[in-house]
């Protein structure tokens, strides 16, 4: 079922007979494109326990469950020694133990493991400099932040911002605007609750 | 009013936040479930109330349990509200929820469209960069279509936070709508040279993956990203850059050459950090087309070595992030890459490669298994197969042996056996494996067995040797019969045991072994074999002892079978039990004969004579159909759709089970099974050797009287698992090396007197060192079943009669249910000849029917089309309106159907047809190959005016070769230097028996078969024609007596062929 989506392709179909691109006619013609770069990333505590969650690739919710089911069960299988790559049904898994967190993320055929090895460092290397030291249950209780942290860095699948800084000064902006507006909000609107309107 | 905020602002200080949610979870372990509804009524209340702060905030916490894995769907409305507040905290919950609970069928995403829109346009940029990550996870074609626009304008956003990301989001919205691509490409070409280096990146990212998927188009971009890559040092989009040369380096050869300096630097320059490695994959990318040089190949597979054998000593810096196992997984990945184009520098470190087969890390053992599939050569084969069989005996855990036991047949039988020099180590590396407990590959083992067992001939002496040991030692192999596989094997073993028995050394104890009683415990099908077997194995018995005078051996043997077969007899299985009864009821007869002293042993070895041959998987096509069998006929009425359906289901079940095809024959009618089943009573009640049923057949048998005679043979079971008798493969790769060097010997005793005699020559250089793959001649030859089957099968049906028209004769199935009695059938016989599809006249589908005779002729304008006009003539006696005619395409040939009708569609004949009246309509075919001819299918529907009835006529139209032959004068000097051009295949055949005058005989050739006489000498003649695509065909014909003999040179051999086959018809016609 989900093999079936994995490969799912979409057709491109020029626009018109000619595409004018780089300055040279190039003929029409009907392209098969493979979906995105990073199918999904899971994260999951050495219980078994779901943390984080982040599909780029559309697909049902029973799909999911069951996938991160299945896959949960395999990378827990395995010795701590072995290397951090599987081919599982027709993706490859390239995983990495932090502690007591699975960092898991699904690549396609042809993507490159050790890219995936660096962005799932990289990651935790922001997550890191952002709680301070991050444990899992900086995770859990502050998940949302976790994913803003994930979307400043990856988008669609694809690396967007490889600089560990630029990434932490837009997350840093971004709760700072979230701050003011809460203690903007905070005292006017008590005091507007209170009676005042 | 007031009141009412004052109660909402209270209610809220008492709602559960995230961390309370959270933390509740916790605290709650055996009642997780029972908790979270709880709080998801909560949610449902908060989401009720106004207050958007408590709206989002329940919003978050559904986010966290949509993570936990429930469902939230029903919240989609509540989360567009959350989206679409003006307070950035919210709308940034909003967004997260959106992109994690939204797919492309979530129906409120229509809803987002506006809110979006404003979103991307804020003058806040972080409102922007959320609306922006939000879309990429749940952009739908509508979203796409609608934003392209407004996201094309943040490209250019002064923000460079915002442009990266629209660049980036731009690669979905491509994706979903493509036809943004290429009003947007010029911008995003823009942004590869945008002062930021993140936008940059971001830019080359899209473009690779978009290149990555249609190269062709993004070839003119080289220049810029080469200039790129000398120039960026962010390794991220190095890496990217990389990846789109590897994508364009097959396209432009050239641009290979180009790249390997700076890549050659890029390396040096790279050499302590880990991208090192990313680039060598980028690398091995490019490597994989063959069009990189040598040189790379040759650095990265240096850095993979180094990598592989010392786990990286250069760059203990980033051991902290690759293990050893990493490493070890990269380079045989990477080697797996290089093994494509260069197999003889990865085949140097198959040592290195079998060593990883010990790892602890099953995804490291398989990928080196995946590497030796490709590695083997007839010279290591036996060594690595060696290898892997011990590691079949270390392995623990059944699924990685079962991967190993097919990995060690995959690698042994990959094309056609092709690295397998000797047959006899090949039979015994599968008897060992037999030895494997609680395989589920049982069957592939036994069909391997077989297949080298019929198709090698010179191994069948050895092979059923090995199979008689393995039947004598079964009841090692079936120890727990229940869920072992393995003894698939013995169906095998018997099998050829069976088959091949004048090769047995000792057929009466294999006999005996086959109708031990353990083997009743054998799963049924396995059984069948075994009796079937058993009766080849007695013929050849009864064959071999026929000379002696003593006829008491051989009616032991019969006795014996009368005795053993009664346990068959009364299998559970039909299957057994069919053949049993009827093979003891045989050995019964022949035990009489025996008795008053007939020879029968003939007669029986006559029921299992012939040699079973192997047969292509694709035999059945080759055999031509013979004339005037149409397989499109009914040969009865076919039955009701109803039954038709159900008979679907059955066929499939008899072909997979045959033993159920029985009861479903004898279904017959009650009367009948009564009357059997008595009759059988009877006869059980006459039978001594019958044992009466009862509850469990089997255990009667254990009790029976018969037993204790039966002289079983006593096996000790303290045997080791070692199958006695069994030769270890061990010993072949030792012969294999002395039979290889005794060869080499020879070879270098030959080479020097060969050199001795040419020493003059330009130094021929025979390199006497090691030998090449070609040098190591196979010990057996296996009998190579390809598509290709003896010339004489591949006789295509071919009209003889030539006339400038070919005549088509059509077909009249007509199924009518008005019952039209009236023969048609007969009349123009006489003229047509094209594929006389027989008449039959089934009576009672005969309608009056319209005829065709159709002309088929090639264009000459046009090399691909075929004009065929087509004579319909009415010979009813009603009107006949609306023809269409259709037909059914073939990949070859197809009618040419006006612009905008689907391929499917008939065409409308142009004309109406009354009574006893004949026309004519043209269409015109397609054709791409014109050397072999084909028939194509076609229906013409029409309208009988009468009883305004829709009727059908399916006919066939034949396009010989022929008819693309176009009659063309040729000079005799022009064709004298074709001739001599020697581009030409020549090719000729003989016709007997032609008695007609030698004028005559070239007339028909050039009225049939379009040709043109060139030059006549007495009873010798050229002639010429042409193939409407140019193909010249030049005929020598002549003739002495009764014989002509026709020498004939085409360019294509196959149209010469055929052409030549055409041409024998129309004469074996006259």
């Amino acid at each position: 079922m989900f093999a079936l989506v994995a490969n799912q392709k979409v057709v491109i179909d020029w626009p018109c007979f000619w595409v004018v691109l780089g300055g040279s006619f190039l003929p029409r013609g009907v392209y098969t494109v493979l979906l995105f770069k990073m199918q999904f990333m899971l994260l999951f505590s050495r219980q078994g326990k779901l943390r984080l969650q982040k599909w780029y690739v559309p697909l049902s919710d029973k799909e999911k469950k069951k996938i991160t089911r299945e896959l949960v069960q395999t990378v827990l299988a395995r010795k701590p020694k072995m290397c951090s790559f599987l081919e599982w049904r027709d993706l490859k898994i390239v995983y990495k133990r932090y502690a007591s967190l699975y960092f898991c993320c699904a690549i396609e055929d042809q993507d490159n493991e050790l890219i995936t090895l660096e962005i799932i460092h990289r990651y935790v290397e922001l997550l890191d400099k952002y709680f301070g030291s991050v444990c899992e249950l900086d995770i859990i209780f502050n998940f949302e932040k976790a994913y803003f942290i994930l979307d400043e860095f990856l988008l669609g699948g694809e690396a967007q911002e490889t600089s560990k800084k630029n990434v932490l000064k837009a997350i840093e902006q971004a709760d700072l605007l979230q701050e003011d507006a809460k203690e903007a909000e905070t005292p006017r609107s008590v005091l507007e609750e209170i009676g005042l309107t | 009013m007031a009141l009412k905020i004052v109660k909402g602002s209270i209610d809220r200080m008492f709602d559960k936040n995230l961390q309370d949610l959270v933390r509740g979870i916790r605290n709650h372990k055996e009642d997780e479930a029972k908790y979270i509804s709880t709080c998801i009524d909560e949610i449902k209340q908060e989401l009720k109330q106004d207050n958007i702060a408590v709206k989002a905030n329940a919003v978050c916490k559904l986010t966290y349990l949509q993570m936990l894995g429930y469902d939230v769907s029903w919240a989609a409305f509540n989360i567009v509200e959350v989206m679409s507040s003006s307070k950035f905290t919210y709308k940034r919950i909003g967004y997260l929820a959106a992109s994690q609970c939204f797919h492309e069928n979530t129906d409120v995403i229509m809803l987002t469209t506006n809110q979006i829109r404003k979103d991307l346009s804020s003058p806040n940029q972080y409102d922007t960069g959320v609306a922006l990550t939000g879309l990429s996870c749940f952009v739908t074609p509508d979203l796409a279509r609608d934003l392209a626009n407004d996201i094309m304008t943040l490209m250019s956003h002064t923000k460079p936070y915002i442009r990266k990301k629209a660049v980036l989001i731009m690669y979905k919205v491509f994706l979903k709508y493509p036809e943004s691509l290429r009003p947007a490409f010029p911008r995003l070409k823009e942004k590869l040279e945008d002062p930021d280096p993140g936008v940059q990146s971001a830019a080359v990212n899209v473009i690779c993956e978009l290149a990555r998927r249609n190269p062709k188009n993004y070839l003119s971009l080289a220049p810029l990203f080469f200039k790129l890559m000398t120039s960026s040092t962010n390794n991220w989009v190095l890496i990217k850059i990389i990846k789109l040369f590897g994508a364009l380096t097959p396209l432009e050869p050239r641009l290979g050459k180009k790249l390997i300096e700076p890549l050659t630097n890029l390396i040096h320059r790279s050499f302590s950090s880990r991208v090192l490695i990313f680039i060598c994959f980028g690398f091995f990318k490019l490597a994989h087309k063959k069009s990189f040089s040598d040189v790379i190949v040759s650095l990265c597979y240096i850095t993979v070595l180094i990598s592989l054998s010392s786990g990286m000593p250069n760059h203990s810096a980033s051991s902290v992030f690759l293990r050893i196992s990493v490493v070890k997984y990269l380079g045989l990945l990477a080697m797996s890459k290089i093994l494509k184009t260069h197999p003889k520098s990865v085949q140097s470190h198959k040592d290195l490669i079998l060593q990883c087969l010990d790892d602890k890390d099953e995804s490291i053992r398989l990928r080196a298994l995946d590497l030796l599939y490709g590695m083997v050569s007839k010279k290591n084969l036996m060594e690595i197969v060696k290898k892997l069989m011990i590691h079949v005996d270390k392995a623990e855990g059944t699924t990685y042996r079962d991967e190993l036991l097919t990995k060690i047949i995959d690698i042994c039988s990959q094309s056609n056996y092709q690295y397998i020099t000797n047959f006899e180590w090949y039979i015994s590396i599968l008897v060992e494996l037999t030895r494997l407990e609680g395989t589920r590959h049982g069957h592939l083992i036994a069909s391997q067995m077989l297949d080298v067992a019929i198709r090698v001939k010179a191994i069948r002496v050895f092979a059923v040797a090995q199979m008689a040991t393995l039947l004598d030692n079964a009841h090692l192999l079936t120890g727990n019969m229940q869920r072992n596989g393995i003894c698939e094997v013995l169906y095998a073993a018997a099998w050829i045991c069976g088959e091949f028995s004048e090769h047995l050394e000792n057929p009466v104890q294999t006999l005996e072994a086959m109708l031990r009683p353990k083997v009743a415990t054998l799963p049924g099908h396995i059984q069948a074999v075994y009796v079937q077997n058993a009766a080849k194995l007695f013929a050849t018995i009864l064959k071999n002892q026929e000379g002696n005078t003593d006829s008491t051996a051989a009616q032991e043997t019969s006795q014996m079978m009368i005795d053993r077969l009664p346990l068959f007899v009364q299998s559970a299985n039909l299957e057994v039990q069919e053949r049993a009864s009827c093979i003891l009821q045989l050995v019964k007869y022949i035990q009489k004969l025996q008795q008053k002293d007939v020879e029968v042993a003939e007669e029986v070895s006559a029921l299992f004579a012939g040699e079973l041959n192997p047969v292509a998987p694709k035999a059945q096509k080759k055999v031509p159909v013979p004339e005037g069998l149409d397989l499109d006929a009914w040969i009865n009425e076919p039955p009701s759709e109803s039954e038709s359906e159900d008979e679907q289901p059955k066929a499939i079940f008899t072909k997979e089970e045959p033993k159920h095809s029985r009861p479903r024959h004898t279904e017959v009618d009650e009367k009948e099974l009564a009357r059997r089943r008595e009759a059988r009573k009877q006869e059980q009640a006459n039978n001594p050797f019958y044992i009466k049923a009862s509850p469990s057949s089997q255990k009667v048998y254990q009790e029976a009287p018969g037993v204790e005679h039966i002289p079983v043979v006593q096996i000790d079971l303290s045997v080791p698992l070692k199958v006695p008798g069994l030769p270890m493969s061990d010993q072949y790769v030792k012969l294999e090396e002395e039979r290889r060097q005794k060869e080499r010997a020879e070879k270098k005793k030959k080479e020097k007197k060969k050199r001795k005699e040419k020493r003059s020559g330009r130094g021929k250089k025979h390199d006497s060192g090691p030998e090449s793959e070609e040098d190591i001649t196979p010990a057996h030859v296996v009998d190579i079943v390809t598509e290709e089957m003896p010339e004489k099968s591949s006789k295509h049906k071919k009209k003889k009669q030539k006339k400038e028209k070919e005549e088509k004769e059509k077909k009249k199935k007509k199924k009518h249910h008005h019952h039209h009695h009236h023969s048609d059938g007969g009349g123009e016989e006489s003229v047509q000849n094209g594929t006389v599809e027989e008449e039959e006249p089934l009576t009672f589908l005969v309608f009056p029917l319209p005829r065709k005779v159709c002309d088929i002729q090639g264009n000459l304008q046009d090399g691909s089309q075929v004009v065929v006009s087509v004579i319909f003539e009415n010979k009813s006696d009603s009107f006949l309106k609306s023809m269409e005619f259709n037909v059914l395409d073939s990949l070859n040939s197809k009618l040419q159907r006006p612009e905008g009708s689907g391929p499917h569609d008939g065409l409308t004949v142009p004309f109406q047809l009354p009574p006893g009246v004949s026309n004519e309509a043209r269409f015109v075919f397609t054709v791409q190959s014109i050397v072999m001819p084909q028939k194509l299918k076609g229906t013409l529907t029409f309208i009988v005016k009468d009883s305004s009835t829709h009727e059908k006529l399916d006919f066939k139209l034949h396009f010989t070769c022929t008819s693309y032959l176009i009659t063309t004068p040729c000079y005799s000097d022009a064709f004298a230097k074709l001739l001599e051009s020697g581009d030409l295949k020549s090719s000729s055949v003989r016709l007997e028996g032609v008695n007609m005058p030698f004028h005559h005989l070239l007339a028909r050739i050039c009225f049939h078969h379009h040709f043109s006489v060139v030059e006549r000498i007495d009873s010798c003649a050229s002639m010429y024609s042409r193939s409407i695509q140019g193909h010249h065909v030049c005929l020598l014909v002549k003739t002495s007596g009764q014989t002509v003999s026709i020498d004939a040179k085409c360019d294509e051999p196959t149209l010469l062929g055929n052409v030549l086959d055409e041409i024998k018809q129309t004469f074996s016609q006259c």
